[in-house]
């Protein structure tokens, strides 16, 4: 396969990959040639998808399973793949918790449950990998927010809160992390036609879907090719940014 | 190289200092020990001996004696 491929070799942990927009992340990562350390949370889970894809693709897609919040296990894998590859390229941070609730609904435990995911586990990520990346004086870290985190939107208060810290979060750590070479960027996507939207969206379609300049939904894959943008060297002069990929939603 | 070869290499090599200034080398005794020299001393010393220290070890690694005691957390003597 041509090695002028993106990513090639490049080692690239995502993290919420079994599904939606984390698993067209990795497909397109490993089209792409990178070497993907693909997370889920059910042990096994994705043990044949990612044998498939390292084929199709000639590159070696290896699922690591953990949950986000579990830091001893994060910390692990993230020595895994320093004692089998030496270094860490690029981090997806997509791994996510979605609510909707109206701000007099909102329970409690749910939002300290999505801050610990959206937030907290995502920090401690950044930590670890950058460590590593810090290294080798190189690296790219993307963060998913949301457009909710930039906007605000009406009966997402908890949820996007989480994702305007990942936009907050994504700006202080580009800046600390600049001098070691390591960029970290956010992408803001807007409606993205995953199962798990389409699921949601059923009821009020017509109504959101006004909402959105070009009319659609957007695809996973559209997601990707933003990711793969900011994780490949066709990005190398951008840190700190917030790239919103939403079809020129107005919410 | 024995562990405290190494672990002498990783100071003197970040912060420019000779082996005799090791033993009462503190957290801000010299100004390349600031928090950003730290994190640098950091990851040189997670390099050196293959581990990753974990934030209360990171904060209380305050001298060079001290981080001695902190390395037996990851099995290392030094
Ligand atoms: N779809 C959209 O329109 C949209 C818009 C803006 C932002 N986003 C963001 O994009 C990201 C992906 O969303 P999606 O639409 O693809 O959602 P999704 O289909 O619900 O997928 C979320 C993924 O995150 C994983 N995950 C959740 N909690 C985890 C934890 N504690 N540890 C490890 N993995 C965990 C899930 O694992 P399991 O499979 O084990 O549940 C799943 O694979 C999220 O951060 C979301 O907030 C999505």
């Amino acid at each position: 396969m041509a090695n002028s491929r993106l990513l090639d070799k490049k080692v690239c942990l995502i993290t919420g990959s079994a599904r939606g927009i984390g698993k067209a992340i990795a497909s397109r990562f490993a089209e792409e040639g990178a070497i993907v350390y693909a997370n889920a949370r059910i042990a096994g889970s994705i043990d044949d998808w990612a044998k498939e894809c390292s084929d199709k693709n000639e590159t070696q897609v290896i699922p690591v399973y953990f949950d986000v919040t579990d830091y001893v296990t994060v910390k692990q894998v993230i020595m895994q793949i320093n004692r089998e590859q030496q270094h860490l390229d690029v981090l997806v941070n997509n791994a996510g918790v979605v609510s909707y609730e109206l701000l007099g609904m909102i329970q409690p435990d749910n939002l300290r449950n999505m801050f610990e995911v959206n937030v907290v586990a995502m920090i401690q990520l950044i930590q670890l990998a950058s460590r590593l990346m810090s290294r080798q004086k190189r690296g790219s870290i993307i963060n998913i927010s949301s457009i909710v985190g930039v906007n605000g939107v009406k009966g997402q208060l908890a949820y996007s809160a989480t994702k305007g810290a990942v936009v907050s979060l994504t700006k202080s750590a580009a800046k600390e992390l600049a001098p070691q070479n390591i960029r970290v960027n956010a992408i803001a996507p807007g409606m993205i036609g995953t199962e798990r939207l389409s699921a949601v969206l059923e009821k009020n379609f017509s109504e959101r879907i006004s909402d959105i300049g070009l009319g659609r939904l957007g695809k996973p894959e559209e997601i990707a090719n933003a990711c793969l943008f900011l994780g490949s060297d066709l990005s190398e002069y951008i840190s700190g940014q917030i790239l919103g990929v939403d079809g020129c939603t107005v919410l | 190289m024995s562990n405290l070869e190494k672990y002498d290499e990783v100071f003197m090599t970040n912060f420019q200092v000779s082996r005799e200034q090791l033993p009462v080398l503190t957290y801000q005794s010299v100004s390349v020990w600031d928090s950003v020299g730290h994190m640098g001393l950091v990851a040189s010393m997670e390099e050196s001996f293959g581990i990753m220290m974990d934030p209360e070890d990171i904060i209380g690694f305050s001298s060079y004696e001290e981080g001695k005691r902190i390395l037996e957390n990851y099995d290392i003597s030094v």
